[in-house]
């Protein structure tokens, strides 16, 4: 399969990125790692007339350390997050994530800005996202903004970017130390999209649950943010009521569609029955 | 649509070449470049046929654009063997431990676990069965690939290859 033309353009940097974007208006698309995109190129899909390749722009790889928070560049890949020592320390719900998503040779390309940016709803870092209340960072030609993963989902292909941004990256704040995570997914095989997952951070003191925040992968047009699922743990020291409530809350909010990973109802179930074992696999992990 | 110059390292040897920007690696490396190793399988980055080292990383050739690959290090299976003909550890592998039937996924398989090795140079069978995952094989139910890549990395490791009860 052969994708239609483009201009292939590569600036190196921030402002010439966002400078193409102004000038070539709807016809241009970022290109990041690719996974995405050229899939959909090669089907004709998607026939971009001008591809802005981010990979020569400085300053969009990385991860650093800020108080509080931990910062990671639109362009760095999934291989990158995975191997990373400081975020297995700070924040690893981000390497079992990503160890989850496509295969090896797909992980040594596909990038976390890509994978947050683009909108799928089957894509797994979003909800982790939105789980992290982490906050996207989009540069266009008249400033710099700051957007929640939580606001940033619009609908499916449809988020809050505007055509002449650019996301340069993603601030997250980093959970309390000792608390559990777990991203539970549910696929059919390796590199397949989502039947359903759940991401879940909790923090126990005591044997209460004092902190949780879960969020939903690929059982609606867009990622989902589970507020009420994860309220109905917080005082509870997690037993199986308190799970199964919090998984019946998440369940509620789903709008999956029927497809060939399965009817509306059956995706329904997976996404409350990956809430039960992330957050039974969280509070395994949690420090008491 | 205009043509545009690449340049790349390909087996040791540098190639440059006149391509249009649409121009996918793997149409690259088989039609302008003459190697015709690498495979197109699935065409979709699910069976990992087409699978070359690019700078050190195993990539499915069918989803990047030769264009992406400008100025990069490229190994496909063609580039392996020794110059003499001397089989890489992995091809010797492939051979005494029956790692192929009819052998298109072959050089997507070696090529991935060469990078895998040099990640990991001595791999557990879980390790070798995840590093491999995205490589399709419908011919031999993958006991034997996992067995071939065990064996290369004894070979290079220079210890006895000791294969595993059943």
């Amino acid at each position: 399969m052969i994708p239609s033309g483009f201009e292939y353009h590569r600036p190196n940097s921030v402002q010439e990125a966002v400078a193409l974007l102004a000038q070539l208006g709807e016809e241009a698309r970022p290109l990041a790692g690719g996974h995405s995109l050229i899939p959909v190129m090669k089907t004709r899909l998607s026939a971009p007339e001008h591809l802005i390749d981010l990979a020569g722009v400085s300053g969009l790889k990385g991860i650093r350390q800020e108080p509080g928070h931990i910062v990671i560049g639109a362009m760095t890949t999934q291989y990158e997050i995975s191997g990373s020592p400081l975020l297995a320390e700070t924040l690893p719900i981000l390497r079992e994530t990503s160890l989850q998503i496509g295969d090896p040779q797909i992980r040594y390309l596909g990038t976390l800005g890509g994978n947050v940016a683009n909108g799928d709803p089957g894509n797994d870092m979003p909800a982790v996202m939105m789980c992290l209340d982490a906050e996207y960072q989009l540069v266009g030609q008249s400033g710099q903004r700051g957007v929640r993963a939580r606001d940033f989902y619009l609908g499916a292909y449809d988020t809050a970017r505007q055509n002449g941004e650019i996301l340069t990256e993603i601030r997250i704040p980093v959970p309390p130390r000792g608390h559990g995570y777990a991203y539970e997914k549910l696929k059919r095989k390796v590199g397949d999209y989502a039947v359903a997952a759940a991401a879940v951070i909790l923090t126990m003191t005591n044997g209460k649950c004092t902190m949780a925040s879960i969020g939903l992968t690929n059982v609606a047009d867009t990622p989902l943010w589970a507020e009420a699922a994860a309220q109905a743990l917080i005082g509870t020291g997690l037993d199986h009521a308190a799970i199964a409530n919090a998984a019946a809350a998440a369940e509620t909010i789903t709008d999956p569609a029927a497809d060939g990973r399965g009817p509306a109802e059956y995706r329904t179930k997976m996404a409350g029955m990956m809430v039960r074992r992330a957050i039974a696999r969280a509070k395994s992990r949690a420090q008491n | 649509m205009s043509r545009v110059p690449v340049k790349m390292t390909i087996n040791g040897r540098a190639v440059e070449a006149l391509i249009e920007p649409r121009t996918l690696l793997i149409h690259f490396l088989r039609e302008q470049a003459g190697l015709t190793g690498a495979h197109i399988g699935c065409d979709t980055s699910h069976c990992g046929a087409c699978t070359v080292d690019l700078n050190a990383m195993s990539v499915k050739s069918c989803t990047v654009f030769a264009i992406q690959a400008n100025g990069a290090e490229i190994v496909t299976i063609e580039g392996m063997a020794a110059a003499d003909g001397t089989l890489h550890a992995l091809q010797d592998g492939f051979r005494q431990m029956h790692g192929l039937q009819c052998g298109y996924c072959t050089p997507g398989m070696i090529m991935r676990a060469h990078s895998l090795l040099k990640e990991n140079p001595n791999p557990s069978e879980d390790e070798i069965r995840i590093g491999i995952s995205g490589n399709l094989c419908r011919c031999t139910g993958y006991q034997n690939i996992v067995k071939s890549i065990q064996y290369a990395a004894a070979k290079i490791n220079g210890v006895p290859y000791q294969e595993a009860a059943e």
